[in-house]
């Protein structure tokens, strides 16, 4: 095992109307791009509660890809751009907790950009994979860590 | 108050212990006034250490299961706390997490963003402290007549929940005393036969919904341009709703039941009633009700506009650090 590369997991969240598409179209056009990435279909970016991203962290994701239509090119008009100002706070929120930057990503992809998506799979994959594991404490099954045993140190 | 049910009439057995906590719930018991009475009319005071003298020596002899209720606040911060968390949850029948620091981890769960030893220099080690030897503190110091032991500190604070079942909630920093008043007369309506316990886990003494829908400040569709801080605004709008001041109140998140008594004398909500009903993560519901507000969609001027939030992790998760999807900051999980 420790001598296996570190594999990274990645939670890519998708529009349905430009980005899911894009992938689509990274698998039709035969593209590759890493496996680490799991992608789950929203409807829209807007749909991206910041709640999403959080516990995905807290349940063992290493990084998170947000992706949805360009700018002004919202199925539902303008929810991209909520979409983007959550981001934003989101990762000034989360490197205030130690969490790199790195690791949570915005990607605009059209329906027709099926490279751009897999370059920026891949991309993020890369990235996170030097970072290294987030491992964050909550996803360890254990509840006390590595902390004191009652019994220890309580007279 | 008796310490050792000497009644005729045994009466239930009542406690009540703070863990890593300020006080602040004692104070806001005893601020129910003559209910306390009903309280000791009702109830044997059997453990509270604030109020009475009393021994964890006593408490370990009880009977398991022999206080019918016990009101616990703090957050668990070290081993003396864990053990009296696990100690008066196996005495008791029904242990409520009572405050903000027990339920959710409050104020000192904000220590969770970083290590014991930065947490030691800070508060031994910086400017408001006269400690020129640098002394820090230990666990076990030999002196004369043995060794003194200092409870161990964990690495990180947990909301009692985190450690031991919990029954109920009281949410609160502090519970208001007219909330603990609702909650002492709905138990003794238990007591009576006139009543029903509520569902396990149930929120107690807290409203139902948002502290925006208390709040009587006229609300309009927001259109945020800048954030600012409270000492920046020469004059606050008294009927205004505080956010499209620029002022970040967390009301759209915060829970119910305090009525809404810091907007009303124009401090933003801090949101210490904790999350509202059906909020899992009160600072992710404070990044969407920002970002829908906020009044641009060039990422450059978001960016500005955001930059007036100083400090993003102490305002949306002022009061449940602990108990977020994250518990802590990374330097806290080593």
């Amino acid at each position: 095992m420790t001598e296996k590369t570190f594999e990274p997991t990645i939670i890519g969240f998708t529009c349905n109307w430009c980005s899911y598409r894009a992938a689509d179209m990274a698998g039709t056009s035969r593209l590759k791009y890493p496996a680490n990435i799991r992608l789950i279909r929203l409807m829209c970016s807007g749909r991206l509660d910041p709640t999403f991203v959080i516990k995905a962290l807290a349940s063992g994701a290493d990084g998170v890809m947000i992706t949805g239509c360009h700018p002004g090119e919202c199925h539902y008009i303008e929810q991209n751009y909520k979409a983007m100002r959550r981001y934003l706070l989101l990762r000034k929120m989360l490197e205030q907790m130690g969490i790199e930057k790195e690791r949570v990503k915005l990607v605009w992809a059209s329906a027709a950009e099926g490279i751009k998506f897999a370059r920026e799979a891949q991309s993020i994959v890369d990235e996170v994979r030097a970072l290294g594991p987030l491992n964050w404490g909550t996803a360890k099954k254990q509840t006390n860590g590595a902390q004191p045993k009652e019994e220890e140190v309580y007279a | 108050m008796t310490t050792n049910g000497s009644t005729p009439k045994a009466k239930p057995k009542f406690a009540m212990y703070w863990a890593a906590s300020c006080g602040g719930c004692e104070i806001a018991v005893l601020n129910i006034g003559e209910k306390i009475l009903d309280v000791d009319a009702n109830f044997d005071v059997v453990f509270w250490p604030v109020a009475m003298d009393a021994k964890y020596d006593d408490v370990e002899k009880m009977e398991d299961g022999s206080i019918l209720l016990t009101l616990f606040n703090g957050g668990i911060r070290n081993v003396e706390n864990e053990h009296i968390a696990k100690l008066l949850r196996r005495k008791s029948q029904i242990l409520v997490s009572f405050g903000s620091c027990a339920t959710e981890g409050c104020i000192p769960g904000l220590a969770n963003l970083t290590d014991i030893p930065e947490l030691f220099n800070t508060a031994f080690g910086t400017i408001s402290t006269d400690n020129p030897d640098g002394i820090r503190p230990v666990y076990d110091v030999e002196v004369p007549e043995g060794t003194l032991h200092l409870p161990m500190m964990f690495d990180r604070l947990r909301p009692l929940d985190q450690v031991v079942d919990v029954d109920y909630y009281i949410p609160g920093c502090p519970p208001e005393s007219h909330q603990i008043a609702a909650v002492i007369d709905a138990v003794l309506a238990v007591l009576a036969g006139e009543a029903e316990l509520p569902p396990k886990g149930s929120v107690l003494g807290a409203g139902q919904s948002t502290v925006c829908d208390e709040c009587s400040r006229t609300r309009n569709v927001k259109n945020i341009t800048e954030f600012r801080r409270i000492q920046d605004i020469e004059k606050i709008d008294p009927d205004l709703c505080l956010l499209e001041q620029g002022l970040l109140c967390v009301g759209p998140a915060a829970r119910s039941g305090c009525g809404a008594l810091c907007p009303a004398v124009n401090a933003p909500c801090a949101g210490c009633y904790g999350a509202a009903p059906g909020v899992v993560d009160f600072g992710a519901r404070m990044i969407t009700a920002i970002a829908s507000v906020i009044d641009s969609n060039d990422p450059a001027e978001i960016e500005r506009i955001m930059d007036g939030i100083v400090d993003p992790v102490g305002s949306f998760y002022r009061f449940n650090l602990a108990h977020s999807l994250l518990h802590a900051g990374k330097p806290a999980w080593n």
